[in-house]
């Protein structure tokens, strides 16, 4: 395949920035999105050019690090990680525009690559079970309904890649935080902290300056992991208890 | 040539003893260095800092562990988040001696099968402990909220897993790595709120500072802005993960790597058993040239699936077409107790074997099927895709072809290294105040490492292990501040600075990843599942010629001022280059064939793996001399009083 790629080229956090337009050859369709991007790196060094940065890891769909929007969409035009994203999905001369996530709370730092250290930040306010090492009871002291357990690792499937914030018009983070908050929510253990677990957390997202849900949706059509979009309304639940009980 | 049989030409030097391991009865040992262990009263825990480098299962279980204890923790990840660290890839699960099934499982079997599955060249007091401290680490991550699988009754669900013959593994559906990563970062999430954890991500340790023979620090390099600096404690623990990145092509995440343990081994901690690797049999074979790295398929499918060939050579008729009588289910042949679930180390030599008879499927015959038929038959579709849906679905996706109705394909690939830095059982590496827990270190696996017992020894390690031990270092070792001008930081960091300075002046016409593919490919071909004199002698005489060749010829573009992510690479190739090397000595050395380390000259008659115990049973610790210089062996003897060895037999 020969493809045209547009690709966001931003020197540092502070410079600005501007798309600039590369020709690819001999793509194979077996490549990942991000293989293509490899292909196009190395010929950019033997032009002593600098390569486009971008985050990756695992390449396996699972450690969240690689994240891009392309052609519009956070991580393109299947539901899954642009890692396991193959070209495959793309025609022979194609043009595809290749763009970082776009969010307040999500600052540049090069290229494709973004600051998503506000996801820690809001995990640190609250998204955990207090149970340091040496002090937990028998594994089978609590058993957890089945449909409790199968709801908690729904939600901890999660990746935090930052897909939802990249395709939600207004930046929000809500996806992200609610499912942590019903993760650790459906189960027995999560239960001494809930109030408040979403109380902080919740406000720590605010404080990082995510933008508000209008329950547009987006978010959940693009997370690759498929964290279900009532997961937001259960987390508004979840505040109201919590705020009423405060 | 001449340089390269000097590196042959190593020396044997004083024999390697481990002095902590208590003595006595093996279910007590722990208990007893337990209770002999000195102990830093709570009070002065805050003025004790531990450096810990890496977030994955080990280090960030035990930096979460550390500051609950007290002790101030400076942690460190090259990921731009601790969530993200390679432990969240492992699929299948993670064992535990709870014995819930009623099934014949405690402490001592899971002790023996360990021992046994690693052919016998690990330590009989490390194993037990492990064995012994696999039940508080499922007990530990269901109070963190860890969402295991659960029965309709509420209690927890096992499967069995390869190479044993009781129910002992627990999981998260494909995802155990995972849910038990985010356990382990979110308790070192709360430790980071609360202050304990300083926590620095995107920051890569690039070498390891001693000072008057202990280990008091670390020179980093920050990653966005390329600062390099210098931090200081009273210890340092490295959670750094194996070295599967030297062969390019691996499970392992594409910037894993071994940097941290290699600069470690150049300040003096020993390395052991680098020839130890461990080969994975249920991949997804390569698809072409522009490969960048190998998704593993957990082998709990090797639980429901069967593997199979043609019987023929050269039958390239599609799997559908190839009648039952026409096909090899060889391993259920070969091994009729085991069948399909045999250990990793045997699966993945089948594998090789039946495609170097020209039997392979696939583009380049590099291949065998992994078949679903019959247990869809047998347990339905749905039942199929409730135990192994998302696996199913990777599988689809990678290879655009459909597991329910056509037989997945499947090939080895690099997954693990057995081998790493030697730690004592208190798991101090040879330099005093260095500590290696995880993958990084030798200690548990022996030749070869049963699945779902990774996951088990970094949370083993971190949680419970490390955080008893190193308290006994730090009561023995006073507090004393480093000096920042101490002659030894500077020459540390001048070390790092002048590296990187070279790296990026050189204007050479190659990329870092064209010397990391060659690099891979020769090792995979001579220091891979089969390893003969010849082909090592030939790998050992070309990595000389490749290093000089990436000094003279790499290319990075860019500044360190900088993100510079070619840099990083060619950084790390480097020390690939260096570790290649030994590896590939150990394995000439090894004259034997050992789980992993299959040397074709020692089989037995039926062409399985021959141990040679009476001249290997010892750790293989290298000390290091200068690169490319002859290193020292330290022989650490093995001892088995409770396990007996025997020949491995899964027939």
């Amino acid at each position: 395949m020969r493809l045209t790629l547009r690709i966001w080229r931003q020197p540092d956090a502070e410079a600005p920035g501007a798309m600039r337009t590369y020709e690819v050859e001999d793509i194979s369709p077996d490549m990942s999105f991000l293989e293509m991007l490899d292909t196009l790196n190395e010929a950019l060094i033997l032009q002593g050019e600098e390569p486009v940065a971008f985050d990756h890891d695992c390449r396996e769909g699972i450690c969240g690090a690689c994240g891009m929007v392309i052609n519009g969409q956070a991580h393109g035009p299947e539901r899954t990680t642009a890692c396991q994203l193959h070209m495959r999905h793309f025609a022979d001369g194609d043009t595809i525009d290749v763009e970082p996530w776009r969010a307040a709370a999500f600052p540049v730092v090069r290229d494709l690559m973004v600051d998503r250290s506000a996801f820690d930040r809001i995990i640190e306010a609250g998204g955990y079970v207090t149970a340091p090492t040496g002090s937990a009871p028998e594994a089978h002291a609590t058993p957890v309904p089945k449909p409790d357990a199968d709801t908690a690792f729904a939600h901890a499937e999660c990746i935090g890649c930052g897909a939802c914030v990249a395709a939600c018009p207004n930046g929000s983070a809500m996806l992200f935080t609610s499912a942590k908050v019903n993760h650790l929510g459906s189960l027995p253990q999560g239960a001494p902290e809930r109030d408040t677990r979403v109380l902080d957390m919740v406000d720590q997202m605010d404080a990082e300056g995510f933008g508000g849900c209008t329950l547009a949706g987006e978010c959940a059509t693009a997370c690759p992991k498929g964290i279900p979009l009532p997961s937001i309304s259960a987390m508004n639940r979840e505040f109201l208890r919590a705020s009423r009980r405060r | 040539m001449a340089d390269m049989q000097a590196y042959e030409s190593f020396t044997t030097g004083a024999p390697l003893t481990d002095t902590k391991a208590p003595d006595g009865p093996i279910a007590e040992r722990w208990d007893r260095r337990r209770f002999e262990a000195k102990l830093v009263n709570p009070a002065n825990r805050r003025k004790r800092t531990v450096i810990v480098v890496g977030t994955g299962l080990a280090g960030g279980s035990a930096g979460a562990t550390l500051a609950e204890q007290g002790y101030r923790v400076i942690q460190f990840c090259y990921q731009d988040s601790p969530r993200r660290a390679h432990s969240v890839a492992a699929q299948g699960g993670i064992n535990a001696a709870k014995n819930y099934r009623n099934d014949g499982d405690s402490v001592h079997r899971l002790f023996y099968d360990t021992v046994k599955g690693g052919d016998f060249r690990a330590r009989e007091s490390n194993v037990h402990r492990l064995a012994e401290i696999s039940t508080q680490i499922i007990d530990q991550c269901v109070a963190q909220g860890v969402p295991f699988a659960r029965e309709y009754g509420g209690l927890l669900d096992t499967r069995s897993f390869g190479g044993v013959q009781v129910s002992r593994t627990f999981y998260a559906r494909g995802q155990t790595g995972q849910q038990l990563l985010l356990g382990a970062y979110q308790a070192l999430s709360r430790q980071i709120a609360a202050g304990r954890v300083e926590m620095h991500p995107r920051t890569e340790m690039l070498d390891l500072i001693v000072i008057d023979g202990y280990a008091r620090g670390i020179v980093a390099r920050d990653l966005l802005s390329g600062r390099i600096d210098s931090y200081f404690a009273d210890a340092v623990v490295l959670a750094t993960g194996g070295y599967g990145n030297v062969f390019y092509l691996s499970t392992n995440a594409k910037n894993s790597n071994a940097t941290a343990v290699w600069r470690a081994h150049r300040r003096g901690a020993h390395f052991a058993n680098p020839c130890f690797t461990q080969i994975h049999p249920t991949c997804i074979p390569r698809s072409g040239d522009h490969q960048s790295k190998l998704t593993l398929m957990s082998e709990s499918l090797r639980n429901d699936g069967r593997i199979w060939v043609p019987r023929q050579a050269g039958d390239d008729r599609p799997p559908g077409r190839i009648p039952e009588d026409e096909r090899d289910y060889y391993l259920e042949r070969q091994y009729p107790s085991f069948g399909n679930l045999v250990p990793r180390d045997i699966a993945s030599r089948a594998a090789k074997h039946v495609c170097d008879e020209g039997r392979g499927v696939g583009p380049g015959g590099q291949g065998v099927y992994l078949d679903f038929a019959d247990a869809i038959a047998r347990m339905g579709r749905a039942a199929v895709e409730e135990r192994y849906g998302n696996l199913f679905e990777m599988y689809a996706r990678i290879t655009a072809e459909d597991p329910y109705t056509r037989p997945m394909r499947i090939y080895p690939a690099i997954h693990y290294t057995m081998g790493g830095l030697w730690v004592d059982y208190d798991l101090q590496t040879t330099v005093p105040g260095l500590f290696a827990i995880g993958e990084a270190n030798f200690s548990d696996h022996g030749a070869n490492r049963l699945g779902a017992s990774a996951l088990m020894q970094g949370l083993a390690d971190g949680y419970f292990v490390l955080p008893a031990t190193l308290g006994d270092y730090l009561a023995r070792h006073p507090h004393q501040d480093v000096d920042p001008d101490h002659p030894a930081v500077h020459e540390t960091v001048l070390a790092v600075t002048d590296r990187l300075y070279q790296l990026l002046s050189n204007s050479g016409d190659r990329t870092p990843d064209s010397f990391h593919r060659e690099l891979g490919e020769l090792l995979w071909d001579q220091c891979g599942m089969s390893r003969t004199e010849a082909g090592l002698h030939k790998a050992l005489a070309r990595i000389p010629q490749l290093r000089e060749e990436f000094w003279e010829r790499i290319r990075v573009p860019g500044s360190g001022e900088a993100l510079n992510q070619s840099l990083e690479k060619a950084n790390r190739i480097a020390d690939h280059l260096e570790l290649a090397e030994l590896m590939c000595l150990d394995a000439l050395h090894r004259t034997e064939s050992c789980g992993g380390h299959f040397r074709e000259e020692s089989r037995t008659e039926d062409g399985e793996a021959a141990r040679d115990d009476e001249k290997f049973s010892y750790v293989a610790a290298w000390e290091f001399t200068g690169t490319g210089r002859p290193p020292v062996l330290h022989k650490e003897a093995l001892d088995f009083a409770y396990v007996h060895p025997t020949q491995r037999s899964y027939t």
